[in-house]
């Protein structure tokens, strides 16, 4: 799946000839975003996916795909204050938007204290999932800056970890709350972007 | 997974996006995506033009109006979940909203979304058939109004028809007395409802004036489980009662079968759940 991505969905790439009879050469689309404080202005194909368009238009890599169904939450960034998971939003619905990818949450070297977080309490093992994680958590700790354990859990429904058994996740993201409290900022930086209501 | 290629629309009014759906074919309107997009992927559908509603300000929000609420049909799970408005006025669709799916899915899935797509397993149907929702359509004809028991009618449809957009949902003031809750057995792996069962009662003279029970997940659509209703409404409630009208919570519906429970467990989950979601409404009658 991933594979066939790679070939298809990047910008330049070549239209496969199954479209749809009504339409024979899509009209590609501008779009202006601001990724991780950095504005970007793109030519892009109607249905390339966001996360096709961070990694590999943006070559922002740090989305990961895993399963490409919206089922695990790998692809997770932050739209406009909002964690979203990229694999199942155009890039065309991005526009205008502001957006923050696990490569935007370290600032001057300094880890995130969501980035701290994993690596003081061991969050992670293979990584792949810690992406999409770390972005979530910092939406959790938004709107609940003290969660229990049950209700980080709660909030992780939609990422899955197929190494850790979540304990250590858990504990990072509990990690990350007591530091953003000490430290007296917001879990999610200015660069993601707020919420448009 | 890629979709099939298609043309992009964004209106910014319902009247552009009515004229593009009238005159382009093969046209699919995109709210948050999280239905139709997972499907465009999988190719089930392959639209030739997907016309994004997303941008059509009008189409987002909580509001009264007189002594309806009123949420647009592009507000998201999310924003209803944590509207102030909603949880005092309809404090049922914000518990069913807050049901749904993951984070992720609630910060962009759509209330109109998700009643226009009418899957079997979703959460939302049993909310506004138990709050007695009105739906307002706008399509070439001009206006007009659902009422949610007429809404669902198939597995994956809805009385919307191809050339209409679902612009609002409606629901009106509950009396004082009233209690509402929304109970949910989540498929473990999908979130969406094996069952999921929505309850409103009203109790008046310590006896039961309104019961409204909707429920999702076991039929081909959400209905509204009237012979419960039936059973409960002049009576005190009290738990054998309660009981006793649950047992009719399945009555009459082809459940459905998947590989995760049979139509006989489905059943068996809607009167359990029928049971307890009364109960829990009863309490809240009592407190409110
Ligand atoms: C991982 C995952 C888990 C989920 N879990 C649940 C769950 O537990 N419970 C649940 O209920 N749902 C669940 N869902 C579905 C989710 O709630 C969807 O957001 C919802 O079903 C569709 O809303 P949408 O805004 O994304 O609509 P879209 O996908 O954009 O559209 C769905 C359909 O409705 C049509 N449409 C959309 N808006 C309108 C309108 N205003 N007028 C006319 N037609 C319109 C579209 O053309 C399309 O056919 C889940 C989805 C995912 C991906
Ligand atoms: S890759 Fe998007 S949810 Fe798994
Ligand atoms: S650390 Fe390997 S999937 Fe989570």
């Amino acid at each position: 799946m991933g594979r066939e991505g790679k070939e298809d969905g990047g910008e330049g790439a070549k239209l496969r000839n199954d479209v749809s009879p009504s339409v024979e050469a899509p009209v590609k689309k501008a779009i202006s975003v601001t990724v991780n404080g950095v504005p970007y202005r793109h030519e892009v194909e109607p249905r390339l996916l966001l996360v096709y368009y961070l990694r590999e238009v943006l070559g922002l890599t740090g989305t990961h795909i895993g399963c490409d169904t919206t089922s695990c939450g790998a692809c997770t960034v932050i739209m406009n204050g909002l964690a979203v998971k990229s694999c199942t939003v155009l890039a065309v619905q991005a526009e205008g938007a502001t957006i923050l990818t696990v490569e935007g949450l370290a600032k001057d070297r300094t880890l995130h204290p969501i980035q701290e977080g994993f690596w003081e309490e061991h969050g992670l093992q293979c990584g792949f999932c810690t992406p999409g994680m770390m972005l979530t958590a910092l939406q959790i700790l938004e709107r609940n800056p003290e969660p229990s354990e049950e209700e980080i859990r709660h909030g992780l429904d939609g990422n899955l970890c197929r190494c850790t058994g979540y304990q250590h996740i858990v504990n990072s993201i509990r990690y990350a709350s007591r530091k953003i409290k000490e430290e007296g900022g917001t879990a999610i930086p200015e660069t993601a972007g707020r919420e448009r209501r | 997974m890629i979709p099939a290629a298609f043309d992009y629309h964004a209106p910014a009014s319902v009247d552009e996006a009515l004229r593009l759906l009238r005159s382009l074919p093969d046209a699919k309107l995109l709210a948050g995506g999280h239905s139709l997009l997972p499907m465009m992927k999988l190719r089930v559908v392959s639209p030739g033009h997907v016309i994004d509603i997303g941008r059509i300000q009008a189409l987002c929000g909580v509001r009264e109006d007189g002594r309806a609420l009123v949420i647009g049909a592009m507000t998201t799970h999310w924003a209803i979940e944590s509207s102030p408005l909603v949880r005092a006025r309809a404090p049922l669709l914000a518990e069913c909203a807050s049901r749904i799916g993951d984070i992720q899915v609630r910060n962009v899935g759509t209330i109109g979304g998700s009643l226009v797509h009418a899957d079997p397993a979703a959460d939302y149907p049993a909310a506004v058939l138990a709050v007695e929702a009105e739906m307002t359509v706008v399509g070439a004809e001009g206006r007009r109004t659902i009422r949610a028991r007429d809404f669902f009618t198939g597995v994956l449809s809805s009385a919307v028809r191809a050339d209409e957009i679902l612009t609002e949902i409606r629901v009106s003031a509950l009396p004082p007395g009233t209690g509402q809750a929304y109970l949910k057995f989540p498929h473990p792996a999908s979130g969406f409802a094996v069952v999921g069962v929505a309850a409103v009662v009203r109790l008046r003279g310590g006896r039961c004036e309104d019961a409204r029970i909707g429920v999702t997940g076991v039929g081909p659509t959400a209905y509204r489980a009237e012979a419960v209703e039936k059973a409960l409404v002049g009576t005190t409630l009290d738990d054998r009662t309660i009981a006793a009208a649950a047992e009719h919570a399945a009555d009459g519906v082809e459940a459905n079968e998947d590989l995760f429970a049979t139509p006989d467990y489905r059943a068996h989950l809607a009167r359990v759940f029928t049971k307890r979601a009364v109960r829990a409404a009863l309490e809240r009658a009592g407190r409110a």
